[in-house]
Parts: structure tokens; sequence; C-alpha cells
């Protein structure tokens, strides 16, 4: 397999060994060349433009960029609910989707947490956490329940099993989803900027409740994000894609030592990352706000 | 069962089950005083309330039909089995049509413009078909209700699964669910608010088309013994039958609206909890 692609050097992304991500041998992500073209009415808009970004297995990525730069059409593309015009994304050297199969097919080895959250209102909270070996019927509801259970011991969600999504927190129901997804044992968790409507104080525990779980799981995280801060606590390197058309415009090296707690925030390597980063997202947010770009 | 009483008990201690009383009794009181009292012009052929309830709760009733009589229940039992029939039949037809229109983008195409042309087709138009191409008088007067019911719920149905957000089978298919799961277990669950709106709808329709049909054609049944009172100059009667198919209406929906709670746990506490 070809580890770089040399026609176009700043989209491609060298691995890199900073922030102690955890080595593992699935979960590896690797986009090439990806373009995506929305033809709706004729007027042909390019959503992504020869986007190639390498994830290492273990590695959260933090995909940053401005509402509407078409990060959510590459996370599509990768979860099977979009096709792609050209390019190929690989998982673990599979093909997921390229020349000959535009759409990958959706499966439970890549999971989406999504932005509004999509806990089934009608099930309960253990009835959603079961709900993906139920699908697959591998092992026996006893056995389903029973490990959804400790899972949610686990993840300090006891007691709410028999609640229905809608009678707990907001923050409450982000964690139900994330391990709704671990009961999958997915390669590779795909988060769709899950945290935007939360408020911020809810959005720092979360932060290091998904810590404390991605130590504790062996997963590779594809995070789409705008919120800066968010994606340099959270990860090991951010992506900060340019404007549609969307691709890598800088990479960031996130090189403060996991595990992390909320101190980080405070640290000076911190401040220095953030304003190294910054600049790039401010220079892109306002390229996407003059262009008068819809949100999404 | 103990949310339902917990509702009961509230409704109970809020000003509204007095307004309620009120409200019936204006209406009640602005009858007798137009007919009883002012004799109005327009109403002096009117059966007046006394009479209307004497009438409907004699033992010995002077044109032959209070609560006492078996007759009474004939009618009412005879409506109540039409539109049980009709009912059932528009749901168990209804609910997978509208379910497959709004799952399936080429069965739409195919069925919903037909749809379209005959839903606004009023029930009182297919009459004369309905005595043509169905023998006897059971037939048709079912027929005619089942239409009314049958394209608010297909409709509704339909609506119902449009209505849910595209993350729920993203989901699904994300965890690995196939496309029969999902539709068992996101489109089905997901389509059921709507799904029981159209429900109450197709009931309250059912009785207004049942009561058209019964007039023209059918014995026995309210509509029947509203239009023959009407024939036979025994005006009380009619007051009796429109309170009584009131009064059994409002309890058939009433009864929609129960079994929906019961099907939808979820959103009776989404719901109690949005509201406290």
């Amino acid at each position: 397999m070809q580890q770089n692609n040399s026609t176009r050097s700043p989209a491609t992304i060298p691995k890199t060994s900073g922030g102690q991500r955890q080595k593992l041998t699935r979960g590896a992500i690797r986009i090439e060349e990806v373009v995506k073209i929305y033809d709706p009415d004729g007027a042909a808009v390019m959503a992504v433009d020869h986007c190639s970004i390498d994830i290492p297995a273990g590695e959260i990525c933090m995909i940053v960029g401005p509402s509407g730069c078409g990060k959510t059409t590459l996370l599509n593309a990768i979860a099977g609910f979009h096709d792609i015009t050209s390019g190929q994304i690989y998982l673990d050297d599979e093909l997921l989707c390229g020349a000959e199969k535009p759409q990958a097919e959706p499966g439970s080895d890549r999971i989406v947490v999504f932005q509004n959250g999509a806990l089934f209102p009608w099930k309960t909270n253990l009835e959603n956490i079961a709900f993906g070996p139920m699908m697959e019927k591998k092992l026996s509801k006893q056995a389903i329940y029973d490990k959804a259970r400790s899972m949610m011991a686990d993840a300090g969600l006891s007691g709410t099993e028999d609640s229905y999504p809608g009678e707990v927190s907001s923050g409450l129901r982000r964690r139900v989803e994330i391990v709704r997804a671990l009961m999958n044992d997915p390669k590779v968790l795909l988060f769709d900027e899950p945290y935007r409507a939360l408020d911020s104080l809810t959005k720092s525990v979360m932060h290091e409740a998904l810590l404390e779980i991605y130590y504790k799981n062996k997963v590779t995280i594809f995070f789409i994000t705008h919120d800066l801060e968010e994606a340099i606590f959270l990860g090991h390197r951010l992506i900060i894609m340019s404007s549609r058309p969307c691709k890598p415009k800088k990479i960031v090296d996130v090189d403060i030592p996991h595990p992390r707690d909320y101190n980080v925030l405070t640290s000076p390597r911190f401040r220095e990352i953030m304003n190294e980063a910054k600049g790039v997202v401010n220079a892109e947010a306002k390229k996407a706000f003059e262009a008068g770009e819809k949100e999404g | 069962m103990a949310l339902t009483m917990y509702r009961i008990s509230a409704w109970l201690k809020s000003p509204n089950p007095y307004l309620m009383l009120i409200g019936f009794a204006l209406i009640l009181s602005f009858w007798y005083f137009s007919v009883e009292v002012w004799k109005l012009p327009r109403f002096q052929d009117m059966p007046s309330l006394t009479e209307v309830f004497s009438e409907w709760f004699s033992q010995d009733p002077y044109y032959g039909l209070s609560i006492y009589t078996p007759e009474y229940y004939k009618h009412i039992g005879i409506s109540l089995r039409r539109i049980a029939f009709a009912f059932f039949l528009a749901t168990a037809l209804g609910v997978p049509l509208g379910l497959c229109l709004g799952w399936s983008k080429t069965l739409r195409e195919f069925i919903f413009p037909l749809f379209e042309v005959f839903r606004p087709i009023p029930v009182l138009a297919w009459v004369p078909l309905a005595i043509i191409i169905f023998s006897g008088s059971e037939t048709p007067v079912i027929f005619l209700t089942f239409m009314a019911s049958f394209f608010a719920t297909t409709l509704n149905a339909m609506l119902g699964v449009e209505s849910i957000d595209p993350s729920y089978s993203r989901a699904a298919y994300c965890l690995g669910a196939s496309r029969w799961q999902t539709f068992r277990h996101v489109v089905i669950p997901g389509a059921m608010p709507f799904i029981f709106t159209g429900l109450q709808i197709s009931i309250g329709v059912a009785w207004f088309s049942l009561v058209a049909g019964e007039m023209v054609s059918g014995q026995y049944g309210l509509g029947y013994l509203i239009n023959t009172s009407y024939m036979m100059i025994e005006y009380p009667k009619i007051i009796i039958g429109m309170i009584t198919l009131g009064v059994i209406g409002y309890s058939t929906s009433a009864l929609v609206r129960l079994a929906g709670d019961y099907m939808m746990q979820w959103r009776v506490r989404e719901l109690a909890l949005g509201e406290s």
C-alpha cells in the first residue's frame, strides 16, 4: 500500500508520533484524494477537493473547520451515508469506498455519534444500548442485556436503564449514545459535532468522560468540531480544514501527554498550540462567512 | 395506568372540569329558554329539553324509545358494530399501506397520485356506487365508513414516516440493522405519534360517514334512527339519537387516545415531563 501521495504534498499528512495514542492494530483510516461534488440543480458545487488524510489506529483525530465547510460530507462518506465522486477511503487497508464502489456500506465497525443525538426516543436507555447486538443476534438476549448493564455501570449510568432518553439530561443522553456505539465494539467512532448544543459546563464534563471512555476502549476517534478549545483538549492531532471546498490546510500536533484533565486548559503549551491554530482557523472562518455559506 | 389516574386527579383539581360544566349548562339552558320560555318563532316544532329528557329516561316512552327499551341498544349496537368493522379494516389496511408509501419512494410515485385524486371525493359521492356495487344494506354502509377512515389513516401513517429524523435510520444502519430491522425498530415506532393522530381523525370521520350511510341505506343504527324519526314526525327521538351519537363518538375517540398512550409510553412520559 502506498504510504504517500506525492502528487499533492500539502494534502498528504504524514503519521506523527505525538501525544501517546493507543497502539492498536485496527482502526486506521486512510482517505485518499477524495472529491465530492454536489450537483443538485446543474450547478456543481465542490464540497470536498482532493482531500487526503491518514489516521493511524488509535488516534483521536480532530477535524476542525468552520460550519458548513464540508467536514460532515467527509464523515458521511466514511460512514456510508453518501457516495463520493472520486478517490478512495480505506479502513485497515480494506476499501470502504472507491472508484468501483462510490458508497460505503454502513456497518458497525464505524459508528457515528450524531450532532443532535440519535438515541431512539421510543426505546429505554438500556434497550438503546442493547440495540446493535440485538440486531446482529450473535449473543442471547440475556447475555446482551447483562453486558449492556455492566457497560452502563462502568460509564456511571446506573439507575437510568429504564428511563427513556427524553427523560434524562442532554449530557447523559450523549453518554448513553457513546456507550451504545461501544457495545458493538467498533474500530472507529465518528463524532459529528456531538457537543455543539451543550452548554460549556456540561461540555467540559463530557470531554473528560469521553477521554475516560477512550482510555478504556480500543478505538480510533474521528471527531468533527469547530470548537478549537475542544479540539486541542481532546485530540492527538488537529486537521484544520479550509472552507469549501474542504481540504486539509494545516495539521497541528498536540504534544500534550495523555491522560489529560482540565488543568491542561491553563497550561502554557495549550496556549501556544491555541495561538498556532487560531490564526489559520479564523482566516478560514472569515472566508466562509464572506462566502455566505449555509450552516450545516 | 397509574399515569392515567394521576392525570384524572390533576384534572379534577384544576378549574377545567367546572368550566366544562358551565359550558354544558349554558347550551342546555339556551335550549330550554328558547323553546319553552321565550318560544322563539322558528323553534315551535323543536322538541323541548324536558320532553326529550323525560322521553329518554322514561320507563314507558311515548314514542317507544328510551334507555329502558331494547330497541335503543339495538341501534347503538348496530352502529358500533359497523364502526368497529370499518375502523379496524381501515386501520389494518391503511397503516401498513401508509408506512410503505412513506418508506418506499417507488411505491409512492406509483400509488400516491391515485390516492390524491380519490381522497378529495366526499364520501357522499360514493353512495350511489356503493349501493350499486355492494349487495344488501349492510356492506354499502360499512364500505362508506371504511373509505373515509382509510384515507385519513393512510395519509397520516405516510406523513409519520416522513417526519422521522433521518439520523435515526442512519444510526440503525450504523449499528448493524438490516433494512427490514430498521423498518421494524425505527420506522414503525417513529411514525407512531402520527399514526395515532391519524386514527383520531379516522374515528371521527368514520362516525360522520356512518351516519350519512345509515341515512340513505341500511336498517337500524343511529343515523337510521334520526332519519326515520324525522319521517315519522317523532322529533324527540332525533335529539336522543344526536346526543347518543355525541357521547358514543366521544367515547370511541377517547378509547383510541388511551390505546395510543398505552402504546407510546415513551411519549407520554416525555410530555408529562415537559408539562411540569
